[in-house]
């Protein structure tokens, strides 16, 4: 198939798209096959994947960011060569990102409510961030706040994709004492289909996948109980992880620089939340498959997990108590023995007044 | 409140509850029992107390061959849940762990493995008692609700323990949290049950000792 040169970018399939992009048949396809097997799908479904990628037309995408650190789109931009993900990424057209977009001010918020309005009931909600409650002038964008930017967007939003761990659930910024009154997508969109991407960043092929599957098949992927895909979510990291025969023998780093961290042995006792985390790292890894965190001899902080900034301690193993309890120990100790000393003091100056208020009974009383 | 939540408040103010109770409950217990005083006897010693009373800690820790041939099946059930539970007690890696935090030393652990099959022997050890209780006529008339309490708590942390461990039915999380609650519940039930008697069985089997060192005859 030849590539109508005079078509415009905007009118290509996806299809077309990557072949002007200079990707083979043969690598489209064994993306295809990589995606379905990632997607845990029968290989029968390849063909299908690359049916409706192939003839898929370009979504409109509208980018909310709210309270967040621009980790999430760093994460999702910041790919070192073109892959397929990545240009499936670009293929997209991303009406409104306030971070990666030229236009600003009128002109940004105009295209956001153009794209709303020439594809109301179709396009694709992102938000990256959580929402601020406890007033609204905490976070705003173009003088609107950001719970109404968040609900006059998604009225027409086909489903949203809630990106991050501030995004799903609230994050750092609903961290304890959660001061801005912090709150996530799920929270206040109740009537929209919401598919869950958390971490801290999420894994920028977490955000392809599910992508990929909504052009193929025009629905959302198989949701867990808090609404993460099944099919990047569905093992924790420590049922993932390399270093897991470690754990089972009982060979543990105690230190980040003792022989066992060298050897690579399991870092549960510095804190890893690996076995209470479900997401991908252990097998999709980061930077290209280069490697994830416990790969690079640092625990896991399970960010993908909800409240992960309040469990308890990076660094405390997961066994390990999160109050001081060897201070409680000591203070209730204290408090019993006195308590029991004084209530055997009691008891014997009550056993004293009774043997002396003791009456014997002689054979006189007995025969009254 | 999410599961991280849930497994923050067991780990966090949960713990400390249950520790304030658990150790509050088994101090005054002790008091209880130490400070009850003992009337003088006035008869003559006619031999060593402590020797005895010592002595008799350990023998009857020992089955001898015709309690053993008696009640085979308490005694080899009985020791397998014990012994068993003092291994996945005290040598799972993260249970020392928690020890180490709490009183500031631990121990060597031992392999995974081996802990999850002890845990597998122990919970079917326990059931087996449970099995017995029941089926056997004596031992159901003098069992009290408190006999059943006290099994249910105690095999509670032993099946959340492995359920946590395998990850079976919900996610680990709450498997965790679930786990750490079923032992906060021992720990709260423990010092007003006869559980009480993991500390107090050597004091008793002394004081049985003691009696017969002082009346010169053998315990």
């Amino acid at each position: 198939m030849t590539i109508n040169k005079d078509k415009s970018r905007f009118d290509m399939t996806l299809g077309e798209t990557l072949r002007s992009q200079g990707i083979s048949r043969r690598s489209f396809l064994k993306f295809c096959a990589a995606t379905a097997s990632m997607m845990a799908m029968s290989p029968a479904m390849i063909p299908k994947i690359a049916h409706a990628l192939e003839s898929a037309r370009r979504p409109s995408v509208i980018w909310l960011s709210f309270q967040e650190c621009t980790g999430c789109t760093e994460s999702l931009t910041r790919a070192h060569t073109a892959t397929i993900e990545s240009l499936i990424f670009d293929y997209i057209s991303l009406d409104y990102h306030h971070t990666l977009m030229a236009a600003s001010g009128h002109g940004a918020e105009d295209a956001r409510k153009a794209a709303m309005e020439e594809n109301f009931g179709k396009y694709l909600l992102v938000v990256d961030g959580s929402i601020p409650m406890g007033n609204p002038g905490y976070s705003t964008i173009a003088g609107i706040s950001n719970y109404d930017m968040l609900m006059e967007t998604a009225k027409g939003a086909a489903a949203i994709i809630a990106v991050g761990t501030c995004a799903t659930y609230g994050g750092i910024p609903h961290a304890n004492p959660n001061p801005t009154g912090a709150v996530s997508v799920g929270e206040l969109i109740k009537d929209k289909p919401i598919i869950n991407v958390p971490g801290c960043p999420p894994i920028p092929v977490v955000i392809t996948g599910v992508l990929t599957h909504f052009l193929t098949f025009g629905t959302i992927p198989e949701l867990d109980h808090i609404g993460r895909p099944k099919v990047f979510y569905g093992q924790s990291i420590h049922d993932r992880c390399y270093r897991r025969p470690f754990y089972d023998k009982g060979l543990f780093a105690e230190t980040f620089d003792d022989e066992g961290a060298r050897k690579g042995w399991c870092l549960y006792k510095l804190g890893c939340k690996g076995p209470t985390t479900y997401n991908a790292c252990a097998t999709t890894k980061w930077n290209n498959g280069t490697s994830f965190p416990i790969e690079s001899g640092h625990p896991c902080l399970g960010c993908s997990e909800p409240d992960f900034w309040d469990g308890g301690g990076f660094y405390k193993a997961l066994s390990m108590p999160t109050e001081n309890i060897t201070k409680t120990a000591i203070y209730t100790a204290a408090g019993a023995v006195a308590a029991g000393v004084a209530l055997g003091a009691m008891n014997k100056s009550k056993k004293n007044s009774a043997t002396k208020a003791h009456n014997k009974t002689t054979i006189d009383d007995l025969e009254k | 409140m999410s599961e991280i939540e849930f497994l923050s408040w067991v780990r966090g103010p949960g713990f400390q509850i249950a520790v304030i109770i658990f150790i509050a409950g088994v101090l005054i217990r002790f008091g209880e029992i130490l400070l009850l005083g003992r009337k003088k006897n006035l008869a003559e010693a006619k031999g060593s107390e402590m020797s005895s009373g010592l002595r008799t800690i350990i023998t009857r820790s020992i089955p001898d061959k015709t309690t053993f041939q008696r009640s085979t099946f308490t005694l080899v059930a009985g020791y397998i849940f014990h012994i068993g539970i003092f291994v996945t007690l005290f040598l799972f890696a993260p249970h020392i762990l928690m020890f180490k935090e709490v009183i500031g030393f631990g121990w060597p652990s031992i392999p995974t493995p081996i802990i999850d099959a002890t845990a597998v022997v122990t919970i079917i050890a326990l059931l087996a008692v449970l099995a017995h209780r029941m089926s056997n006529t004596v031992l159901k008339f003098l069992s009290t609700k408190e006999d059943y309490l006290v099994w249910l708590v105690t095999i509670l942390p032993l099946i959340t323990g492995y359920i946590a461990f395998h990850r079976i039915g919900t996610t680990a999380p709450t498997l965790l949290a679930i786990h750490i609650l079923s032992v906060e519940l021992l720990l709260v039930i423990f010092p007003f049950t006869k559980l009480m008697h993991s500390f107090t069985v050597a004091l008793s089997r002394w004081y049985n000792g003691a009696i017969s060192g002082y009346r010169g005859v053998e315990s």
